[in-house]
């Protein structure tokens, strides 16, 4: 057994307070360590990574105009001055492509975990304030979408839906959407043993503004965390599926499917190979090292964590 | 303990159950008729034509009646027949399950073998140079997608080596040697994101019990600094290495598709893509259903396993 089981809950400070002493009281430790805490250079290379790819997401095309569907110069060329990256194996800029894709995964990482996060707290919300038959309820249809590894569910709903980009999106949503439910579900039911919410009660809160105003406000940090990690999964499962072709359709440029077509020509031109890869592994490295130092600075409680859904039970 | 165990097998029951109506219901509820899709969109079959082929599938009768029909014949082994070469489907996953789980266990094993030690040399020397590197690898390892590694794999032989792995599945029974030249390169591409996940996992935990009462009275009564790492921490590190590779078998038993695909190797993944794409949904509600079993009686047996590596925790 180690010294710290032997830890004194917190208790209020004595002294002049309006709180007695020896009552829970919220100690706002946090506030003090919280610029140290942004001492991070895991989550600072994280955030500069992110920015870097919304930025080239949003303004890449106006930088580097050509366009990612012409086909603009001679099939299949090294990298050059004319065309950093090379042309593929229609002789369309491989740059320009890759640009296009950044907006592609982009997009798709911010609509499924949007679609993850709306479904996921209307869930767990629903499961953790109104408790009793409806909590036990959808924390089996909860643990029902956690029976099926995460991929194999996105290839067959995605598969089944028809393949295309909208399909693939809402398949990645539904998938991590129980992550964020049995998060959302686990801080809510944290939240409401708190005496602060008793008191609100008491002075007459109604239910909506004990959701609003109390429990929602404290289940931000993890949520937040959750975000950016599962936008690393998003990504990385669209690049998946669009290479399966159950995603983002050719000609349209997007990481994966630019990967899945370079595949015939790896012996003639292994740089069409090796860009796209690099771009979605930079962008999830990104995202991961940004979900790390955001759980350090927002919720030390959650311990290190790797992507996927792993610990999130 | 005995009770423990059987409820916890009877609490997967409702869960296998929900899993397949769920299964069975969204391949059903899809647009167009798959009878239609079947015919290859063939006008001229006539209706009674149609009601065969239904009939021949087991498409009569309501949904609830279907899915009986369905869910206990599967319980008898019978899988139907695939609706593009009638093989049994229980035959197409005998075939196809081996292949799988070769791989897998190939891939866990590398990613055990190399992330234990790792992740213990790197929390034994914290904050050296080794543990920084093994540190920020572990985290491009999980960041790394494994389809794409697995096209590095194959360039960096092809153009090392000039080699390049035969592209048809042979049994390991065959031919012992090609099969594993086979298997090496997807081995490796799926160990990557276990072996980070290891390393980190192995790492934290050592840190942990390194910093124990009973390491530090070992080392107090004079045992070697090597020993203790390796009968008394290590051993309590181990336990969490045994919860990541249950959980991943189940999800690698899926999650490797895209590997067997581009290695040609037809395993439940690649058998389960190309039903997709085919529309043969007896195969593709039979696979999922597999991968669902074999996802969750993954994690029980870790759950269960957990209990007896580590006392501490308690069954109830």
């Amino acid at each position: 057994m180690s010294r710290g089981d032997y830890d004194p809950p917190v208790l209020a400070p004595e002294g002049p307070s309006d709180v007695g002493a020896g009552q829970w009281v919220y100690v706002p430790t946090r506030r003090a360590g919280r610029f140290a805490k942004w001492k991070n250079p895991i989550g600072i290379a994280g955030a500069i990574i992110v920015g870097l790819n919304v930025f080239i997401a949003l303004f890449g095309k106006f930088i580097w105009t050509l366009d990612p569907d012409e086909l603009v110069a001679t099939r299949l060329q090294d990298p050059s001055w004319a065309h950093p990256l090379g042309t593929d194996e229609l002789g369309r800029d491989t740059l320009a492509r890759i640009i296009h894709g950044a907006q592609v995964s982009l997009q798709v990482g911010l609509i499924s975990v949007g679609i993850a996060l709306v479904l996921g707290l209307a869930l767990g919300l629903a499961a953790g304030t109104y408790g009793g038959k409806i909590d036990s309820l959808l924390m089996r249809v909860v643990d029902l979408m956690f029976a099926l590894p995460g991929l194999v569910l996105a290839i067959v709903i995605a598969g089944l839906l028809g393949p295309n980009r909208r399909n693939a999106m809402i398949a990645i949503g539904i998938v991590i959407t129980p992550a964020f439910a049995r998060v959302v579900r686990g801080g809510v039911l944290e939240v409401m043993g708190f005496p602060f919410v008793e008191s609100a009660r008491a002075l007459g809160s109604s239910h909506l503004r004990i959701v609003g105003r109390h429990v929602l406000p404290n289940i931000a940090a993890p949520v937040i965390v959750l975000v950016s990690v599962y936008l690393s999964t998003a990504i990385l499962t669209e690049a998946a599926l669009s290479f399966l072709g159950l995603g983002t359709q050719p000609p349209e440029a997007s990481w994966g499917g630019m990967l899945s077509s370079a595949r015939s020509y790896l012996e003639i031109q292994p740089w069409l190979s090796i860009f796209p890869g690099l771009a979605i592994m930079i962008v999830v490295l990104g995202f991961n090292f940004l979900g790390d130092g955001l759980r350090d600075i927002l919720d030390p409680r959650l311990g290190p964590h790797v992507g996927g859904a792993k610990d999130t039970k | 303990m005995t009770g423990y165990v059987l409820r916890r097998f009877l609490a997967t029951i409702p869960i296998l159950i929900g899993i397949s109506i769920v299964i069975f219901f969204m391949v059903r509820l899809l647009p167009g008729d798959i009878v239609d899709v079947l015919l290859g969109g063939d006008q001229s079959a006539t209706e009674e034509q149609k009601q065969q082929t239904r009939e021949q599938l087991g498409l009569t009768g309501s949904y609830p009646e279907q899915y009986w029909r369905w869910a206990s014949s599967f319980l008898q082994g019978d899988f139907g027949f695939s609706y593009r070469n009638t093989q049994p489907v229980s035959e197409i996953l005998t075939n196809a399950l081996p292949i799988t789980l070769e791989l897998v266990i190939l891939g866990l094993l590398i990613a055990v073998v190399f992330g234990v030690p790792l992740g213990v040399l790197s929390a034994v020397k914290r904050d050296s140079a080794h543990d920084y590197v093994a540190r920020v690898g572990g985290l491009i390892g999980v960041s790394i997608p494994n389809f794409w590694l697995a096209t590095l794999l194959l360039l960096f032989t092809s153009r090392v080596f000039g080699w390049v792995p035969p592209l048809t599945y042979v049994p390991i029974y065959e031919d012992p040697i090609e099969n594993l030249s086979q298997f090496i390169l997807p081995a490796l591409s799926i160990s990557v994101f276990t072996l980070a996940i290891v390393m980190r996992m192995v790492r934290a935990t050592m840190l942990e019990v390194l910093g124990q009462d009973y390491v530090r009275t070992a080392r107090a009564k004079g045992v070697k600094r090597k020993v203790v790492i390796s009968r008394h921490a290590l051993r309590n590190a181990l336990i969490p290495v045994v919860t990541i590779v249950g959980f991943e078998v189940g999800i690698l038993m899926g999650g490797s598709a895209i590997v067997e695909i581009i290695f040609g190797l037809p395993g439940i993944g690649n058998t389960l893509l190309n039903a997709i794409f085919n529309r043969d949904y007896p195969v593709v509600q039979a696979a999922t259903v597999l991968l669902a079993v074999v996802f969750i009686y993954a994690n029980l047996i870790v759950d269960l396993l957990y209990g007896v590596l580590d006392p501490r925790i308690s069954q109830e």
